[in-house]
């Protein structure tokens, strides 16, 4: 263990302040395509620290704070505003609506879920008919989404149109330990990064980007680091974490990364190859404070990291990830330790960053 | 007057799985404690409410059942920090994936139902729904705290909250039944202060999901001349558009079939006719699948009703029924009963002993 040069009691904490603006932008709607609930309460929670708050012609919220250094470093932060879910395609009477999914749900988690919907927020099910009707050989393969339907109840006739949003109607909890919520993937992001915006390191200059889209291909990502133009970038997702029951007897070698594992930093996904400087630097500088972190398994999936790295003469990127299980569905579960320990690692990272980190060797 | 929607939405709210019935039973008691003129419990626990015919000698009785227990799941193991469940009642394992619910250990706990993801899974399952076996349920608690606190044979029951939606309609968790006890509720506050020629038992059953054990057992104990199950059917909707599902909100069911005694059918669709209320034949050919069918062969036979209030979703955490139903079916079965005499039995029956 590296001896420490600086208390954790100094770096910022999570508190109940921070869970109940967590609890809020998780309740929040914000679908890939329409981030407007979730832009709003970032640009109240932020503006009053920011030296330049602006909206893109995407929806992205990009913010400056500036630094009390001469030529400082300019390091991007990011976190996707947007989450999975639908946008009601046909209205079918009777107050029942089709809908196409957006992002990557699994159809095995829509049936029998209660939902929001449209612009009212209109409660609904997506419903599931009874087991009584199945036919035979039926209940051996997934619902198929083409026969779901949002169901508004039989008054609900015309209340949405083609070209609204919804998502799950899950309520924010916390259990102990843990939280449990929809949309952790990436509220836990956005309200990190809120976070650093209010405490932010003045050695350098933070510009964070609250992007939108990231859902549906890093969209947002794309133009919010063409704006910027950052000398570096940080993207704090979270990551599924497979920590769960295998169906095989063997020992578990999938499991991307675990909860109290700590903050994942990401090696390599499908869009990105993370830069070995900042790997090594987020690893000594966890070493430094003590603070607990894990690898995630080089594999699949991707970051915003995987856009912003690749726009204008490249920007070195690595992402931080917080720990979640059961991504994608009606409901995740995270917990507060990690989350924490994810703010200390990216808030003390910044603290320690200087110029010459671009000009060590790769390794 | 019982308020409808609160008293129902209060029912919904409360677990009452098959055989764990006392959370459920002891509000219903409470309700109609006032409505009734003596309350008993069964062997099995089933609550008898007895509403007397006037006068004294020997009366004539109808049962009116509805069933209060709910589906659910019980804990099978807790390893590792996960709890392993299984059915109690039917439930398609596929709608079980994402759902909140709560478990009732040493303390209520939250958790998520999940399944076991496609890249833990056999290859050969990939892609698959989930068998009960798949599924596990995590708290977020450590594998120590929760083996302090979850035992095997815990109840778990869906922690889906109660909604209402536009137009008088209502969706939660366990409407299978408890929106016939509400309709059986409404009945009793239609006659409280109507004198009756006939006994009136007033039954919320136990265990109909897992083998009708309370509406067999409490027919044969009370023995009455008539009995009517009430119960859910099938809604119109998704999934459910044939012969077998009905509109909601366009009246209740009346049953015809081989668990029905067709000269009920002729009774009550007259006395529906006559309040020039909107309901639908609803036919069972083989078997109701209600109270209904284990009642009509107790003791020596009982003659039986099926009455369905129509809900989408069947046996799903989002179950959705029209309140309208529910107070039509309350208000049939009201109907009915004021309008039974010394001598109905006989008249009701006169055509199928000719």
């Amino acid at each position: 263990m590296s001896p420490r040069t600086s208390s954790p009691t100094s770096l910022p904490k999570i508190g109940p302040a921070q869970i109940a603006l967590l609890e809020r932008l998780s309740n929040a709607i914000s679908v890939s395509g329409d981030e407007r609930e979730v832009r709003e309460i970032v640009i109240k929670e932020v503006k009053p620290h920011a030296d330049d708050l602006s909206v893109d012609a995407m929806g992205n919220v990009l913010v400056i704070c500036k630094s009390t250094a001469r030529n400082p470093l300019r390091v991007m932060l990011d976190a996707h505003m947007d989450e999975v879910g639908f946008m009601i395609t046909e209205d079918d009477g009777d107050g029942l609506y089709s809908f196409e999914v957006i992002g990557g749900v699994d159809e095995r988690q829509l049936p029998g879920k209660p939902v929001l919907v449209g612009k009212e927020r209109l409660p609904g099910v997506i419903g599931a008919k009874p087991i009584h009707l199945a036919e035979k050989g039926e209940l051996h393969s997934p619902i198929s989404i083409s026969s779901l339907r949002v169901d508004l109840g039989p008054a609900g006739a015309g209340k949405v149109s083609p070209g609204e949003w919804g998502t799950f109607a899950t309520r924010f909890q916390r259990a102990g330990a843990s939280l449990m919520g929809k949309a952790l993937d990436d509220r836990l992001g956005v309200a990190t990064l809120i976070e650093l915006v209010k405490h932010h390191p003045e050695n350098i200059e933070l510009a964070a980007a609250f992007t939108v889209q990231e859902e549906l291909g890093l969209r947002g990502a794309k133009i919010a680091a063409t704006t910027l133009h950052p000398d570096l970038a940080f993207a704090i997702d979270s990551t599924p974490a497979f920590d769960l029951p295998s169906a095989a007897k063997k020992e578990n070698t999938v499991y991307n990364c675990k909860l109290d594992g700590g903050p994942a930093i990401y090696l390599a996904d499908a869009g990105t190859i993370s830069d070995p400087r900042l790997i090594r630097f987020l690893e000594a500088t966890a070493a430094k404070f003590g603070i607990p972190y894990q690898f995630r398994q080089p594999g699949g999936g991707g970051t915003d990291a995987g856009a912003i790295h690749k726009v204008l003469s490249g920007i070195p990127t690595v992402s931080i990830s917080i720990p979640g299980r059961y991504a994608h569905s009606a409901v995740l579960m995270s917990r507060i330790s990690d989350w924490q320990n994810t703010l200390q690692l990216v808030y003390a990272a910044l603290q320690d960053l200087t110029p010459e980190i671009l000009a060590s060797v790769r390794k | 007057m019982t308020e409808l929607t609160p008293f129902l939405k209060k029912l919904i709210s409360l677990p009452g799985l098959s055989g764990y019935e006392d959370p459920v039973r002891d509000v219903i008691r409470e309700t109609w404690q006032p409505l009734v003129d003596e309350i008993s419990e069964s062997k099995l626990g089933s609550l008898h409410g007895l509403r007397r015919a006037a006068g004294s000698g020997k009366h004539h009785s109808i049962l009116l059942a509805a069933h209060m227990d709910a589906i659910g799941l019980m804990v099978t193991s807790v390893e590792d920090g996960w709890i392993r469940v299984m059915q109690v009642g039917g439930l398609d394992t596929r709608i079980l994936p994402g759902q909140l619910i709560t478990v009732h250990g040493q303390r209520e706990l939250p958790g998520i139902l999940q399944m076991i993801p496609d890249r833990l899974q056999k290859k050969s399952r990939a892609g698959s729904p989930p068998e009960i076996t798949d599924l596990f349920i995590d708290t977020g608690l450590s594998a120590r705290e929760l083996k302090r606190l979850v035992k095997l044979g815990d109840l778990i029951s869906f922690a889906q909250l109660p909604f209402e939606m536009p137009g008088g309609v209502l969706t939660g968790h366990s409407l299978d039944n408890r929106a016939s006890i509400a309709a059986l509720t409404v009945c009793l506050d239609e006659i409280h202060r109507t004198s009756l020629d006939w006994n009136v038992w007033a039954v919320a059953t136990v265990q109909e999901e897992t083998g009708l054990a309370g509406a067999k057992t409490s027919a044969f104990e009370l023995q009455p001349d008539i009995a009517v199950a009430i119960d859910v059917t099938f809604g119109k909707g998704p999934g459910s558009n044939d012969h077998r599902a009905f509109p909601l909100g366009k009246g209740p069911t009346i049953g015809v079939g081989a668990n029905i005694h067709p000269a009920l059918v002729e009774h009550f669709k007259k006395a529906a006719d006559e309040m020039d209320m909107p309901y639908s034949i609803e036919t069972m050919p083989k078997s109701s699948g209600t109270d209904g069918m284990g009642m009509q062969v107790t003791a020596e036979g009982i003659p039986v009703m099926v009455i369905g209030i129509p809900l989408r979703y069947m046996h799903t955490p989002l179950e959705m029924v029209a309140l309208k139903d529910i107070q039509r079916a309350g208000r049939l079965l009201a109907r009915i009963i004021t309008r039974l005499e010394a001598d109905s039995m006989e008249k009701i029956f006169a055509e199928s002993k000719a």
